[in-house]
């Protein structure tokens, strides 16, 4: 018997990463999915984001587990098309119980060389696009007698600050705003909001060329290689590990989202083998 | 299969309330116990603390699941004690994999000496604490295999509740103690793969609030009982949500989750 059956989850940015992995943790333990994700290219993102395939492969993990799932190719900087997309999940699968608000970007660059289409993209995906994608969601959890339960994914860039990324601290900071926020403010309806915070994650978002050469710059551009990256990554965490796989996260998230969690609200929950205490 | 088979887990302040809680849940887990409480009085709590009886309903309850359970009675304030307690666990048990510091008083209110009820907090639930760790670090360390350890703290361990007395004091004093314990031991223990974090639970369905003196000194301050109300519409929480944070950290769920303070609070700490 699994910790969430019957119940339904909305996944962002559920193609592949974190989000094809919340969507599967969730439904082993007994939940449909309504799944979205872009499926294509945001110009200032300097590695190559899903793809429609991509999306479809998340589909039959679902699917092979037995639960049911409602994709759609969806931008969460686009209100119309987050609200048709969790409407029509809600339509077809009959409630919604859990929010995971995990799509995001990343791109790196010193102050003066971040451009108004890095910040603008950014904050448009990595901050508002949790508040939009929160906003589709409410008037559905509000509609469920039980409550239910949201979880952002911030990142340890929400806690500390880290050089090359004004853009995605300020996101991921605006991200624990958010959570406050809304923790407050859905309380009374037994609403749960909670944040995570990962360190290094294993998934194309760190593992391409573009973030090797930022974690090596004593190496020539272009030449960092995963292991060379790895070392670097070391050193941010407490425990002796290099990065933490998507599974971990997914963890955290099944945690908050169950019945385990039922009285936890309003909190930052790292998930960083320690980095923000190091 | 439990998320814990195999392990075996040393628990303070056992006999009832959250710790009996504890072993419980992780004896659900497959874990085996290693359990010791007081089992007597000190003298500036204002309320009955754990009898020898109670300590025996733990060890009951967790041999109703099939584990076993090595119990004794010990003081946290003494280093020896718990290091006996922990070697008798062990040579019975074979191994440590968790520990879970959750022995605490509460001597809030009417005192006779502020200065007793402060000292007497802080020897328990901080000290105690700091006791609870050193007995049972370096059989962790020596394992080599890891670790995972739970510090209870508080919502007093994040805000300035507790009230004015010398014992309120104290109580928010060491619960704030506690935290940067955890943080210092979650940098030492590291290299060793053992994970240390604390929680914060908002006020918890246990004899220690729910006792004739708890409720009164609540209902005389009005200023306080305002102050406790929580953000979700709960009145309290039970010992086995507190537990079952406690599963979710020390199981392999939170295999690379160290140096976090978790607040399973209602909201509390969020108001
Ligand atoms: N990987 C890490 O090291 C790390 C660390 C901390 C936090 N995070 C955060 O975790 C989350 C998941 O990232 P990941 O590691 O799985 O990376 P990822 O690139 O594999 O996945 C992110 C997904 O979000 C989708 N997406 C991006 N912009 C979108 C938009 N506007 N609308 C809809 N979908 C969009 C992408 O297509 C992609 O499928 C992100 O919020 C990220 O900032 C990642
Ligand atoms: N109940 C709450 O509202 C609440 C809220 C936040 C934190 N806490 C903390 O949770 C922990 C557990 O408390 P509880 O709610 O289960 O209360 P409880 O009084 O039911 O249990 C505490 C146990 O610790 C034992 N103990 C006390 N001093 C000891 C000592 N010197 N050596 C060994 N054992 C000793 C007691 O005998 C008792 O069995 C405490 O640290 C407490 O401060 C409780």
């Amino acid at each position: 018997m699994g910790m969430l059956e019957g119940k339904v989850a909305f996944v962002t940015g559920a193609a592949r990463g974190q989000g094809r992995s919340h969507a599967i943790r969730l439904a082993q333990e007994g939940a449909d999915i309504i799944a979205v994700d872009l499926c294509s290219q945001i110009g200032t993102v300097p590695y190559p984001m899903a793809t429609p395939e991509d999306l479809q492969q998340t589909v039959k993990e679902v699917e092979a587990l037995d639960r049911r799932i409602v994709a759609t190719q969806a931008d969460v900087r686009d209100t119309a098309a987050l609200t048709a997309a969790v409407d029509e999940g809600v339509a077809q699968l009959g409630r919604l119980d859990v929010v995971a608000a995990n799509a995001g970007i990343a791109s790196y660059a010193a102050i003066e060389d971040i451009s108004d289409e890095m910040w603008d993209d950014m904050i448009a995906t990595n901050l508002s696009g949790v508040f939009k994608t929160v906003r589709a969601a409410v008037p559905h959890l509000k509609a469920n007698d039980g409550g239910g339960s949201i979880v952002l994914t911030s990142s340890t860039a929400g806690i500390m600050g880290m050089a090359h990324l004004s853009h995605y601290v300020a996101a991921k900071h605006g991200v624990v705003g958010l959570m406050k926020v809304f923790a407050i403010e859905l309380a009374p309806h037994m609403i749960r909001v909670n944040s995570v915070h990962p360190t290094t994650v294993n998934t194309d978002m760190v593992q391409n060329q573009g973030t090797y050469d930022l974690f090596r710059p004593d190496l020539a551009p272009g030449t960092a290689t995963r292991d060379d990256a790895g070392d670097a990554f070391l050193t941010l965490n407490l425990l002796p590990i290099k990065w933490v796989e998507p599974v971990d996260i997914s963890n955290a998230v099944v945690f908050l989202a169950s019945d385990m969690a039922r009285y936890v609200t309003g909190v930052q929950l790292p998930v960083d083998a320690g980095s923000v205490v190091k | 299969m439990g998320k814990l088979e195999g392990k075996v887990a040393f628990i303070t302040g056992a006999a009832r309330g959250q710790g009996r809680s504890h072993a419980v849940r992780l004896a659900q887990e497959g874990a085996d116990i290693i359990a010791v409480d007081l089992c007597s009085q000190i003298d500036t709590v204002p309320y009955p603390m754990a009898t020898a009886e109670d300590l025996q309903q733990t060890v009951k309850e967790v041999e109703a699941l099939d584990r076993r359970i090595v119990a004794s009675e010990a003081d946290v304030r003494s280093l020896p004690a718990l290091q006996q307690a922990v070697r008798d666990g062990v040579a019975q048990l074979g191994r440590l994999d968790i520990v879970l510091a959750n022995a605490g008083i509460a001597p809030m209110g009417a005192e006779e000496d502020p200065s007793v009820s402060w000292q007497d907090v802080i020897d328990v639930n901080l000290t105690g604490v700091w006791n609870t760790v050193r007995a049972t670090e370096t059989v962790l360390v020596e394992q080599g295999q890891g670790g995972a350890i739970v510090l209870t703290s508080s919502t007093a361990g994040l805000k300035g509740i507790g009230g004015d007395s010398g014992g309120g004091q104290g109580y928010t004093a060491a619960k704030h103690g506690v935290v940067g314990l955890m943080r210092s031991f979650a940098n030492t223990l590291a290299p060793h793969r053992i994970r240390v974090n604390t929680i914060h639970p908002t006020g918890v369905n246990t004899p220690m609030v729910v006792n004739e003196f708890m409720q009164t000194w609540l209902a005389e301050d009005p200023t306080i009982a305002g102050a406790m109300t929580n953000l979700l519409p709960v009145e309290m929480i039970e010992a086995v949500d507190i537990s079952n944070a406690i599963v979710f950290l020390v199981s392999d769920d939170g295999r690379y989750v160290t140096g976090v303070t978790l607040p399973v609070d209602a909201g509390f700490t969020a108001k």
